[in-house]
């Protein structure tokens, strides 16, 4: 018990330190900091919460999803739609839309897809992921396959007071880190709580569940949910940091990006999630600024990199302080 | 006697031209253990998948404190007190015995929307789950994963599991399969403990256990029972003879 302790006080400090050197970063002098890694390690926050928010679902709720874009895309359509065209909009009422609209949208997808299971709740969540593109890129609501404008960043005043200005980098960046922050606190309490414990029973044996009293379609329904929230504040930032959304962000291509992070992070882990987020999105930077043929090189050390990591880059943290972690995963 | 807690009445489960469980009619009473005996592919296991409410019926009724509870679904007939256990191992692998029970127990304390209080500071579920592990034999392992039990243990963790959840009425599918001699002993102790307080329903192959620990018996043959009755009724019973026990 005494050595799990002070293990968990040394991922503890791991997140802290982790934490510290994300906040200082815009601040570092140009060849490491500087606008564009600042706008780059923003980018790959917002990446990190969503595939934070789909680690809930496929790491312990048990639920592959091919359709988590949905989310993330509907909560960036939905600053697109209430951005106004001369002015910055209400960041607020934005916030909103996104997250409470695509937990919306996620209780009706998830109502109609939980009484699938196993490669049927794949395909379902596929079709209904679809559905949603098409509907963003075929009709005029947001401007169909030319995607939609946000031209000035949301203003998030609090009785008029500008407390933070999103226009400039290093303050948006900084919220982004506070967005990713509360994310994993959230996560990491839902976990630790009698919901999370009954969201991994039910991962591991949905029958026994039933059987010990718990409903468990409504349990994956609400993990459903509030993982759809969660991109949805994804989608949010992201349509904050560009300005520009368009219906890819809500194409399975997407929702494939997201799980190969978490697969490639690892699985069942949140320091997992937001590790497969960096090296996902840095890598591919990386790859394409090499080569034009990029995603084939991506794709091979994917490959390489699951073969030799079955448990993802979590897997090499584990591995670290001492074999004792094991017991406590 | 007094009403039964739990009844089936004329329960029949067909797959498809298969008729599993026809027409079985048993009683369950406070302080009693009913055996039910028979071939394998009898319909035993079917049954208690019927009465634990994760199959439905083609017909029939079951009836719990003489209320009708044939359409409840399996969590709600949890909640009302009926507990199982599973004939082959159906526990969470990798999680430590200690979960295991403390997630049964949660069952029946689940305030799904506190999600930011631990899991672990319950302590309706941690004592719960204590208790229920030292009953089955298990506190020397409560930290170990399911996954490194001997077969034996899981089998008392599937029990204690049940018992977890504090259950009137327990439905046991073979809880001796594949136990050592020391440790099926331990578990008929166990089971005739639990005689207080409980209604119990137990599916076992093992004949010396069941004619040892049974009040009555109910013999299933092809999904049909063919007799009920004390042990002793059972035992003399012709058709038995003929054909379950054999040359026995």
């Amino acid at each position: 018990m005494t050595s799990s302790k002070s293990l968990s006080s040394l991922s503890v400090a791991a997140w802290v330190l982790a934490f510290a050197l994300l906040a200082v970063f815009p601040l570092l002098p140009e060849p490491i900091g500087g606008k564009f890694h600042t706008e780059l390690l923003a980018k790959v926050m917002i990446m990190a919460i969503f595939a934070a928010s789909l680690q809930l679902l496929v790491g312990y709720t048990g639920l592959v999803s091919l359709g988590h874009a949905a989310f993330f895309g509907f909560g960036a359509y939905a600053v697109a739609m209430l951005a106004p065209m001369s002015e910055a909009g209400n960041g607020w009422l934005m916030l909103a839309a996104a997250v409470g609209g695509a937990g919306l949208l996620a209780l009706v997808i998830g109502a109609l897809v939980m009484r699938t299971q196993g490669i049927y709740f794949i395909m379902v969540t596929l079709a209904f992921g679809q559905l949603v593109y098409f509907v963003f890129h075929d009709t005029k609501i947001a401007g169909g396959s030319d995607g939609a404008y946000v031209y000035f960043k949301p203003a998030l005043a609090i009785g008029g007071w500008q407390w933070i200005d999103l226009e400039q980098a290093n303050s948006f960046y900084w919220f982004v880190l506070g967005a990713l922050a509360l994310t994993l606190g959230v996560l990491t309490l839902v976990l630790r709580s009698r919901f999370g414990h009954a969201l991994i029973g039910i991962k591991h044996n949905e029958q026994r569940m039933r059987a010990a009293g718990y409903s468990t379609l409504l349990y994956k329904l609400a993990s459903f949910v509030v993982a759809g929230m969660l991109a949805g504040l994804g989608g949010f930032l992201y349509a904050a940091q560009y300005g520009f959304v368009t219906p890819e962000i809500l194409s399975w291509h997407y929702s494939g990006n997201a799980l190969v992070m978490i697969i490639l992070g690892g699985l069942g882990s949140l320091g997992g999630a937001v590790a497969g987020a960096f090296a996902f999105v840095l890598l591919s930077e990386w790859f394409s600024a090499l080569t034009k043929h990029w995603q084939l090189l991506f794709g091979s050390f994917i490959i390489v990199a699951v073969a030799l990591l079955p448990q993802g880059l979590a897997g090499l943290w584990a591995r670290l302080p001492s074999s004792q972690r094991k017991e406590a995963a | 006697m007094s009403t039964a807690w739990f009844e089936a009445r004329k329960l029949t489960r067909r797959f498809g031209a298969l008729v599993a469980v026809s027409d079985v009619s048993v009683a369950l009473h406070e302080g009693e253990i009913h055996a039910v005996i028979g071939t394998n592919g009898a319909g035993k296991s079917t049954l208690i998948n019927l009465l634990s409410g994760e199959l439905p019926p083609t017909s029939g009724e079951v009836l719990l404190g003489g209320q009708d509870v044939t359409h409840w679904p399996q969590p709600k007939l949890a909640h009302a007190g009926i507990g199982r256990s599973y004939q082959r191992n159906n526990i969470f692998l990798p999680l430590t015995v200690a979960e295991n029970c403390r997630l049964a127990a949660q069952a029946r304390v689940q305030r799904p929307w506190a999600w930011w209080e631990s899991a672990q500071a319950c302590r309706t579920s941690t004592t719960r789950a204590k208790a229920a592990i030292e009953r089955a034999g298990l506190s020397a392992f409560a930290q170990r994963t399911a996954a490194s039990l001997s077969h034996g243990q899981k089998r008392q963790l599937e029990i204690a599991m049940c018992l977890a959840t504090e259950p009137r009425v327990l439905l046991l599918d073979e809880p001796l399969a594949g136990m050592g001699p020391e440790e099926s002993h331990r578990m008929l102790d166990l089971l005739r403990e639990l005689k207080t307080g409980h209604a119990i329903l137990l599916v076992e192959h093992d004949m010396d256990a069941v004619f040892a620990v049974a009040d009555r018996i109910t013999v299933m043959v092809n999904g049909a029972v063919i007799a009920t009755g004390t042990p002793d009724e059972v035992r003399t019973n012709r058709d038995v003879q003929a054909a379950y026990l054999g040359g026995h």
